[in-house]
């Protein structure tokens, strides 16, 4: 059964429609990028698997466990957090508050869970350090370790390169291709860096308000052959 | 994976040396003038004799200390101005209230029966003998109204906040004037005065406070996930919108009990300077709201003194002390770089 499955979402402000029609399903382990330009409705359709906006029709079932609050988001930035004092602990454990339930504070397990995620994302030797003094990358390592609070199951992230030099996004991709294939997350990632966010990617899924296509990223390379295998290197 | 760059990292000594160092020359200036100090501390202490120094002490330390933790998280949210906004719309609020008490019996239209004039005409002499409760009932709906407004708009926040609140500070001065006029009352209530708190004033004050303090406690993890990244605590499914009412609420409250403290034009600088001053020199969460709390109880009992000592209005005596301490802050920021 799949993590999430759309099926005909059609979602629109204000009289224009930004997402027109779309279904596709997210099954556990998958790795599917999102691209378009601008203005093609992506970021929208992630807003909308979060459940931050409502489609205007069409359904959006989620499945297999996964539970709405059991998504993990990589939002994009804002100028406001990059300056924001608090430690790479804090920001880390702060993923966990959806798990508190009626309780007040962290327990023990919500803890260990931040802890295991820091080790995991190698940003525990930051810890006591603030979030605003880390590089870029570092920055988004902490953000996914606290993502990886939220959820087990799957991780939406929206542009998480932007910002970052090439070396350091490099790096991100290496990091989420382990999170995929070693820990078995499901990735959706909404992307412009067409050649690196498809290096490791299953499947892909072009949005121009309605889907233009949906599929294996063979296949995908076999439509649009230019282009993206020369971004491969 | 690779070694992490080590950019923007600093030696984290300087902090403390700069710390020690102004500790050092305060201390060194305190010694060469400790017969004026002694003097002061003496001088004092003759107030504290009065029992209602001492409550208004208490209770302006316990409001200190509710505005400075909720200031951590209205500043980095970008709210600051909300505590200035609800302040202007608690002083309409209140001198509506005052000026009910000229509402009589006879000056109510005829068509009313006799006993509903009575009572409309007693319930509005009870809302002008005691307008803090009518005060903090207007206060909390305008928070709320404040919060939906650049939520859900196309009007930003900050606009939002100056319309509200000049229109209710406007709304104040004209129903002063056309009732009782610039007296000392309302002199009192835009820049602070302890004489104004009655008894009955400082137990509400007293209790609204540690209620504040209590549900921020309760709910500081939820408090610093929704401060630090809405988006994501919504998409993770926490009722970010209800814990933007509960800080909304929280700061209301703080707001209406401190006002009379500090006055209407200055209650806003008791929620942002501790934050601000505090994270010149922090950069952790918690360890920035601790400062807060104490740079803020401090600087009032500090203000409260000096006020008292030179009869300066409360209000701004707290305000200076708050500024030396922000550019102090800075200062030290300054040099740990």
């Amino acid at each position: 059964m799949a993590l999430i499955a759309m099926k005909d979402v059609t979602i629109a402000f204000e009289g224009t429609v930004a997402v027109d029609h779309v279904s596709f399903e997210v099954n556990p382990g998958d790795y599917l990028v999102v691209v378009g330009e601008n203005g093609s409705g992506k970021s929208t359709l992630m807003r909308a698997m979060l459940g931050l906006v409502k489609p205007r029709s069409g359904r959006i079932a989620y499945g297999d466990g996964l539970a709405k609050n059991r998504i993990g988001y990589l939002p994009q930035q804002t100028a406001a957090q990059r300056d924001f004092p608090a430690s790479v602990e804090e920001v880390v454990l702060s993923g966990c508050v959806n798990r508190m339930g009626r309780r007040f504070f962290f327990n023990r397990a919500d803890r260990a869970k931040a802890e295991r995620n820091m080790r995991l994302l190698d940003v525990e030797r930051f810890r006591k350090r603030s979030y605003r003094t880390l590089s870029g990358g570092q920055q988004q390592r902490a953000l996914l370790a606290r993502a990886l609070c939220a959820t087990d199951a799957m991780l939406l992230l929206d542009e998480p390169v932007t910002g970052l030099d090439p070396a350091a996004a490099a790096e991100f991709y290496d990091v989420i291709r382990d999170l995929n294939r070693r820990h078995g997350v499901a990735v959706v990632m909404v992307s412009h860096d067409l050649g690196g966010a498809m290096r490791d990617a299953g499947k892909v899924l072009v949005m121009n308000r309605g889907m233009d296509f949906f599929g294996d990223i063979a296949d995908y390379r076999g439509r649009f052959a230019e282009g993206t295998v020369s971004a491969r290197g | 994976m690779k070694r992490p760059r080590r950019e923007g990292e600093r030696p984290r000594r300087g902090g403390a040396i700069a710390l020690w160092v102004v500790l050092a020359l305060m201390l060194v200036w305190a010694v060469l003038h400790l017969r004026d100090i002694g003097g002061m501390f003496a001088a004092f202490g003759e107030y504290l004799q009065y029992k209602f120094i001492r409550r208004a002490l208490a209770v302006g330390a316990l409001v200190s200390l509710c505005a400075s933790l909720l200031g951590v998280t209205l500043v980095l949210k970008r709210y600051s101005m909300i505590g200035d906004g609800l302040s202007h719309v608690g002083f309409g609020a209140l001198t509506i209230a005052m000026s009910l008490g000229f509402v009589t019996a006879e000056s109510l239209p005829e068509f009313l029966p006799t006993g509903l004039r009575g009572g409309i005409a007693a319930l509005c002499g009870g809302i002008a003998e005691n307008p803090l409760p009518f005060t903090l009932v207007v206060v909390v709906l305008c928070a709320f109204l404040l919060l939906r407004v650049s939520e859900r708009s196309r009007m930003r926040g900050d606009s939002a906040i100056a319309l509200i609140s000049t229109s209710a500070l406007a709304t104040g001065v004209i129903v002063t004037s056309m009732t009782s006029g610039m007296n000392v009352d309302v002199y009192n209530y835009m820049f602070g005065s302890i004489l104004a708190m009655s008894a009955s004033d400082v137990w509400l004050s007293a209790i609204l406070s540690v209620v504040v303090l209590t549900l921020f406690v309760l709910f500081y993890p939820r408090i610093f996930a929704v401060t630090f990244d809405e988006p994501f605590a919504r998409a993770t499914g926490v009722k970010a919108g209800g814990y933007n009412l509960l800080i909304a609420l929280l700061t209301a409250l703080t707001v209406v009990v401190g006002m009379r403290m500090m006055g209407t034009l200055l209650i806003s600088s008791l929620i942002i300077f501790p934050a601000l001053s505090s994270m010149r020199v922090f950069s952790r969460f918690r360890s920035v709201t601790l400062c807060a709390a104490i740079i803020s109880v401090t600087c009032f009992l500090v203000g409260m003194m000096l006020s008292c000592v030179f009869s300066l209005p409360t209000g701004a005596g707290i305000v200076a002390v708050n500024l030396v301490v922000f550019i102090v802050f800075s200062a030290i920021g300054a040099v740990k770089g």
